[in-house]
């Protein structure tokens, strides 16, 4: 063969090279490929772990916001609600305080009426009393002035003897 | 270091330098029998420097080199296997990040040129680049085989044997053929053998670039005046250019024409005959 080419030597090269490769294959390539691909899922799992993780984190923050503004809007609400509920309980309040102001005036004046009605019955008849003593008084006068005279003579005796 | 330990050192290197030269001008190289045309011819060739395949057969000493090599990747594995990787850690030291670089670079070579088929071709390129770099470093190393001629000489680059290239050349293809054949059956096989030069240039490519370094080399130790220094540059610094651009080259073509075989089709859309059309 020109250029000294030789078939069973070319063979033989490959039969050395499939060798190699059997032995670079199994011994080198395999276990440095196999380490480096358990190395990349280990940091990949991680990544995705920590991915996850906060991915998590991030819908639980949204979350507790979304809560924290519902929750605002609702205390918001309530305020509003207890608001409109003390108004209206003071206006009840105050209307029935009016009320019975009301009543207790209209009582009072009631009350007051027969107080009145009372005072002017017994005045009367007090009146009545003094005008029919008087009237007897007048009728027995002379005995009255007697009496009377009777009395100022007492009066002055006794201061003298003091 | 202080003035007189410099001075020392300079005078050591300085006397050794000299004793070397005396010594390879007075101690001859056996190897420079005949005249540098033959010593070429036979880098090339191989005819006369054959090296015995334990008694079995006469072969290229590119042969032995290609075997020796295997042996030291064979040992080498063995020691990382049994006491290196089970140490791995998931911070890599300075070997470690060494071993999964070569790995990564390989994995992502095959990955990056053919995305839907890439593990065979990973490991393939793998062995390749790992062949052509530390089998072209170890012709730096020197390393004598005894001829069956009886003279002693340096194991080329395996791959400087024509065989060694050819057969190299004609595997990747194989390679590339089989992604064909695995991905789109005898149609990636089709579009493989449209490139039916790409085996004969990579084999040549391979051969050429390799015994160019050898023949520089050869070239360079003949004349004993070039022998000083100059053997660094074109000797060491060549070769590991050599050793890295030819590992890339190879692998990266096989990378390339094997993701494009292995393409799947795309299935085009079926053409309704303007017949039926008419019809309806």
């Amino acid at each position: 063969m020109p250029l000294n080419i030789d078939w069973q030597q070319i063979l033989l090269h490959l039969l050395n090279f499939v060798l190699l490769f059997a032995i670079l294959y199994f011994l080198l390539y395999k276990p440095v490929k196999k380490f480096m691909d358990d190395r990349t899922a280990y940091y990949k799992d991680i990544e995705d772990k920590a991915n996850e993780n906060f991915a998590q984190s991030e819908k639980t923050k949204a979350e507790y916001t979304e809560k924290l503004e519902k929750a605002e809007d609702e205390i918001a609400e309530e305020k509003k609600q207890a608001y409109v509920e003390i108004e209206k309980l003071t206006q009840d309040k105050i209307k029935e305080a009016e009320d019975e102001a009301k009543k207790i005036i209209a009582n009072a004046h009631k009350n007051t009426e027969a107080e009145h009605e009372k005072m002017l019955k017994t005045v009367r008849s007090e009146i009545t009393d003094m005008v029919t003593s008087a009237a007897e008084k007048l009728v027995s006068d002379h005995s009255t002035s007697r009496a009377f005279d009777e009395f100022l003579d007492k009066a002055e005796k006794g201061g003298s003897d003091e | 270091m202080d003035k007189r330990k410099r001075i020392i050192a300079i005078a050591v290197f300085a006397v050794l330098s000299i004793a070397l030269i005396i010594g390879t001008v007075i101690v001859r190289s056996p190897g420079h029998h005949g005249s540098i045309g033959e010593l070429m011819k036979d880098a090339v060739l191989h005819e006369t420097n054959k090296v015995s395949l334990f008694g079995l057969k006469d072969v290229n000493p590119g042969l032995i080199s290609a075997f020796t090599v295997t042996g030291i990747f064979f040992v080498f594995c063995l020691i990382v296997r049994i006491f290196i990787i089970p140490k791995f850690k998931r911070v890599p030291g300075k070997f470690q990040l060494v071993l999964e670089t070569a790995v990564g670079f390989f994995d992502g070579l095959a990955k990056s040129n053919s995305p839907h088929r890439n593990k065979f071709l990973g490991a393939y390129l793998f062995t390749a680049g790992a062949y052509i770099f530390v089998g072209t470093l170890f012709e730096l190393f020197g390393v004598q085989v005894i001829t069956t001629n009886g003279s002693s000489m340096a194991m080329p680059a395996p791959l400087a044997d024509i065989n060694g290239a050819i057969m190299m050349g004609f595997l990747s293809y194989g390679v590339i053929l089989s992604g064909g054949f695995a991905e789109n059956r005898f149609k990636g096989v089709g579009q493989a053998l449209k490139d039916f030069s790409l085996p004969v240039s990579m084999s040549f490519r391979i051969f050429g670039a390799l015994l160019s370094g050898a023949l520089v080399t050869e070239l360079v130790y003949h004349y004993i005046a070039l022998s000083y220094g100059l053997p660094i540059l074109v000797g060491v610094m060549f070769t590991m250019l050599h050793a890295l651009i030819q590992a890339y080259v190879l692998t990266m073509l096989t990378a390339l024409f094997y993701g494009e075989v292995s393409e799947p089709a795309h299935e085009k859309p079926k053409k309704i005959k303007r017949s039926k059309i008419n019809n309806k």
